[in-house]
């Protein structure tokens, strides 16, 4: 049995969460804050792969990653290798897909927050950047623990985007739920079984542990 | 004497505020005024909360904002104390983890007999591992209190500290905010829409109306000036400072010195020499061209006619000076008719009833 598309997933699925978290915090709290106009626009391009059929974005990502693609081509200046068809390509395309599951929560946990809480650690002598870290981002922890599951998770099961941008290269872009696909095309139902009950009881547990400690923090709010 | 120099204007929506003023760096200011004259907005803008607000602000000779030289101190650099309307706390924190975090973020030596001071004066000891939401109207404000006190502020700004509160806890915390009058060396801002908080705790007054500042000066003075509507309203006043001199066992009286002459008062004894505050009600003097001599009124003494507006169908105010002390006394303009008060006639006031403020 051949794991490596379950720890390619995961590796994936680890990556993009770490980038969409340094990514999706501050836009969420630009988005919570801002009175600009171009915070409508903002939130909609952000909020396109909820609509997007999955193909559509992994083909212009495809056309962008491509070597003659803008992206493809930035990547290569500053001394990258090929972007369409492997790793690095994954997770560009698994990070703009996520991208809503991050930001959504985190948004509408900023807006949670409401002035008050950041105008009195304020005259308590605190800056913006403190007022972020020491009272914006434990008062929003919820939509935190929130965001990053979804977007974990998301990843995880991630497929259209993936297929049209990984090729299905083993080993290299063949996540589990390609490897599923490619069985169930070579009519291997044994394996493609395994590794669905796998992703079923893996998604489960997340799903579990993820509500359980929000619980938990919930207990300890007012 | 330095003083907090102020000439804001901030614009929103259909709000005008426009507030120009300058009271002392010293004592209690209220700004005083009603619900929804922009009280609380511009307290916001003295904090440096507001970033549409435009014009100057100083303290001393700190320049917190100059709009024409582009000057604007971030608030959390303007090293103000603020007790928010709703004693503000930071709700992910317990008591004292917000007791420390303006603590540390102000960088004082000698933390620790500090910390143990204010949390002494303002009784929370106990309170110091309790989370924010179990704690009461009352303790939230001492903490809220205390916190602000930590920061090691240069200036106090407290936001109706009282409206929240139950009629029981006001009367717990108003020692506090009283001791705190006395205790700190810094200016203290203190919105009010209360007279009688005013009258208790300032020293100097702003009186706003909706949307700007109509005049501002010492207490006793803005009390008493005609030209301004508080010397008109129902409970219009003054505000004596006095001193006890003794105590009359046989009746249970308080003996007070001021200015204009003596006062006796029901009131529990007090030691002597102990400065104290009083406020008489304009409603509770009247005049009389004679000493009356029998008579259930205690408080006589001479006055002097300084000015009278007859600013109602019935009734005029009299402005009044008791060897140096003013008081106002409602009349009707009968009386004031058939006396033939002119500024400059010698009266007798006769004081029915005073308040001992402090």
């Amino acid at each position: 049995m051949n794991l490596s598309p379950v720890w390619l997933t995961l590796r994936l699925a680890a990556v993009s969460t770490s980038l969409l978290l340094v990514i999706g915090t501050p836009v969420a709290w630009w988005l919570a804050r801002t009175r600009s106009l171009f915070k409508l626009p903002v939130e909609s391009v952000v909020a396109l792969p909820l609509v997007l059929p999955p193909t559509v974005l992994g083909f212009y990502l495809l056309v962008a990653l491509a070597p003659t693609g803008f992206l493809g081509r930035a990547w290569h200046s500053i001394g990258g290798g090929l972007l369409a068809f492997s790793f690095t390509g994954l997770v560009i395309g698994s990070v703009l897909y996520s991208l809503p599951f991050v930001v959504q929560p985190l948004q509408t946990a900023f807006e949670a927050i409401g002035e008050h809480p950041l105008r009195v650690a304020a005259m308590l002598g605190a800056g913006p950047v403190d007022r972020f870290f020491t009272v914006a981002l434990p008062l929003a922890r919820r939509g935190l623990v929130t965001a990053l599951t979804l977007g974990f998770a998301h990843t995880v099961g991630e497929f259209g985007v993936v297929l049209m941008i990984g090729g299905n290269i083993p080993g290299k872009t063949e996540v589990l739920s390609i490897a599923i696909y490619n069985h169930v095309e070579a009519l291997e139902y044994g394996r493609a079984r395994l590794l669905s009950a796998g992703l079923l009881v893996f998604s489960f547990m997340v799903l579990f542990i993820v509500h359980f400690s929000n619980r938990r923090l919930r207990a300890r709010e007012p | 004497m330095s003083h907090i120099d102020a000439r804001l204007t901030l614009r929103r929506g259909k709000f005008l505020l426009e507030a120009a003023f300058r009271t002392p760096a010293q004592g209690v200011t209220a700004l005083f005024g009603p619900s929804g004259c922009g009280k609380s907005t511009l307290l916001h803008c003295i904090a440096g909360l507001e970033p549409a607000v435009r014009g100057r602000l100083s303290l001393a000779d700190e320049v917190w904002q100059d709009s024409e030289s582009a000057i604007f101190i971030p608030p959390h650099r303007r090293r103000v104390g603020y007790v928010f309307q709703d004693a503000g706390l930071l709700p992910h924190l317990s008591v004292r983890g917000n007791l420390g975090y303006g603590m540390r973020r102000a960088g004082r030596a000698r933390q620790d007999t500090n910390f143990a001071r204010t949390v002494e004066w303002a009784g929370i000891g106990p309170l110091l591992e309790r989370r924010i939401e179990g704690l009461s109207g009352g303790e939230r404000s001492r903490v809220a209190i205390a916190s602000a006190l930590l920061r090691d502020p240069v200036m106090l700004l407290m936001d109706e500290p009282l409206a929240a509160l139950d009629a029981q806890s006001k009367a717990d915390l108003l020692p506090y905010l009283e001791r705190l009058h006395s205790d700190l060396s810094i200016p203290i801002l203190y919105v009010s829409h209360a007279i009688d908080e005013v009258a208790r705790l300032a020293d100097h007054l702003v009186s706003l109306e909706p949307g700007r500042v109509v005049a501002s000066g010492a207490l006793h003075d803005m009390l008493t000036r005609l030209d301004l509507p508080l010397a008109h309203s129902d409970d219009a006043s003054a505000i004596l400072d006095a001193v006890v001199t003794g105590f009359d066992e046989q009746f249970q009286l308080v003996l007070l010195d001021f200015a204009g002459g003596h006062l006796s008062i029901a009131q529990q004894k007090l030691p002597l020499g102990t400065a104290v505050r009083v406020r008489v009600l304009a409603r509770d003097v009247s005049l009389s061209l004679e000493h009356h001599r029998n008579t259930s009124i205690l408080n006589i003494f001479p006055a002097q006619v300084l000015e009278i507006t007859e600013d109602r169908p019935a009734q005029a105010i009299v402005r009044l000076d008791a060897g140096g002390s003013v008081l106002l006394a409602r009349v009707t303009r009968r009386s004031v008719h058939s006396l033939q008060l002119v500024p400059g006639a010698v009266m007798y006031a006769q004081v029915k009833s005073v308040a001992l403020l402090r």
